[in-house]
């Protein structure tokens, strides 16, 4: 939540504004935003996909929503109409997954419920659906969605073909494999998350010193990436 | 009683409600820079926790006909016990509250509150049940965060390699934590 209220960079042509969330301003991997349910749910790729899609169904409806009354929601209580309109499709989200997939549904618990407090949700609709059309704010809203549920999926196949041996399921590692349950476990969780965020580190430090090494000038071009040098270096 | 003081010790360690049920972990990253006010923020929770567990067991009466409902009726609670506790200490510790900061609005939006409502509901718990697990889940939250604190107060003076700089550290000290805590396993209930 700490970093949410933040407004997106760069220009908001369609497609800008789709792929920005899918990878350069992941959800979770580069703003670590809504990682309760991504640790909590990862450890199987079946509950990975179903907290994923889930999410983004309701991050794409509120935002429709939120962006249709922007003119009408006042300044002081819009935090408490975000998060009405969230609570109503995640009911619509929760019910669904219910009767579609009754055993996921399960296993994920009083987790859906989490959908309503994950700060990707709010935070798309405090940055961008207040402030847009609706065609960009759904646009939006489905790269973010997509790229909440990408996270989730790196972070739960790892998870389930180590900790357990299987892949949605159906057994992958050899016969002789021992399973390395610590990381179906909790804190299976919080390693593989610290990996992910070291992957996402190196990555930046390369990117920075390749543009260093070109143009020692040149500032990295969005403001994330700057923000990122400055913590790093 | 034992079933009391069993629950408390559950929800206060076996399953903690940060290292065990992830939840909170925007404040594990965000207020433990220092360890006394990852403390306070803690203590602040535990309070929003216990009136949070008070609300949800009378709702839970009404609620009980109207199962859908719950978490708009919770998360609509949550933030009116919030906005009064953030309202109260302004008013009698001003200097505390300049030090929470954004944190302390964002206890409404705190999954630790909204899942301690849901838990105590499909759990069953009594009134006093439920406010034995509200004070174990709460003083469990603000050990770790004090606990986060104190190490990322020494980790101020390690040499740490700039690719495990910010959230990553966090996590993996999380991850040892975590790891610690599951010695607990299989000690408690649920």
């Amino acid at each position: 939540m700490s970093m949410a209220v933040k407004a997106s960079t760069g220009p908001n042509t369609p497609q800008a504004v789709l792929t920005r969330g899918l990878w350069h301003e992941n959800p979770v991997l580069v703003q670590t935003l809504g990682l309760c349910s991504a640790l909590a749910v990862t450890n199987a790729v079946a509950n990975s996909l179903a907290m994923g899609l889930a999410t983004a169904f309701v991050l794409v409806c509120s935002s429709a929503i939120v962006s249709l009354m922007r003119k009408y929601i006042a300044h002081e209580i819009r935090i408490t109409t975000y998060i009405l309109i969230i609570a109503t499709f995640l009911g619509v989200a929760d019910l669904s997954l219910e009767a579609i997939v009754p055993e996921v549904h399960k296993s994920l618990g009083a987790y859906i419920a989490l959908i309503v407090t994950n700060c990707v949700v709010l935070g798309r609709q405090e940055a961008f659906a207040s402030r847009n059309t609706v065609g960009l704010s759904v646009l939006d809203a489905i790269g973010n969605g997509v790229g909440f549920t990408i996270a989730l999926l790196l972070m739960g196949i790892p998870r389930e073909v180590l900790g357990n041996g299987t892949f949605l399921g159906v057994h992958v590692m050899p016969a002789g494999f021992d399973p390395w349950v610590v990381m179906m476990l909790p804190p299976g969780g919080f390693f593989m998350i610290g990996i992910l965020l070291l992957g996402a580190n190196w990555h930046d430090l390369r990117k920075i010193a390749r543009a260093r090494a070109v143009a020692p000038a040149t500032a990295p071009a969005t403001a994330p990436a700057r923000e990122r040098e400055e913590a790093l270096v | 009683m034992s079933q009391h003081f069993l629950i408390f010790f559950s929800a206060a360690v076996v399953t903690n409600f940060v290292l065990v049920y992830f939840l909170g972990l925007c404040p594990v990253i965000g207020v433990t820079n220092k360890s006394a006010t990852g403390f306070r923020l803690g203590l602040a929770t535990t309070f929003v926790m216990v009136l949070a567990s008070i609300a949800a067991w009378v709702m839970n009466f009404v609620l009980v006909r109207a199962p859908y409902l719950r978490v708009i009726a919770f998360i609509v609670a949550i933030a009116s016990i919030v906005q009064l506790v953030e309202l109260f200490i302004k008013k009698f510790s001003p200097a505390l509250y300049r030090e929470l900061g954004i944190f302390l609005p964002l206890i409404a939006s705190n999954s630790q509150v909204l899942l301690l409502a849901i838990f105590q509901t499909n759990r069953g718990y009594t009134l006093t049940q439920g406010l034995a697990f509200a004070l174990g889940g709460g003083l469990g939250i603000t050990a770790v965060l004090a606990i986060v604190g104190i190490l990322r107060e020494r980790l101020e003076f390690a040499p740490i390699p700039a690719i495990a700089r910010g959230p990553a550290i966090v996590f993996m000290i999380a991850a040892l934590l975590s790891l610690i805590f599951m010695g607990f396993a299989g000690m408690g209930t649920a």
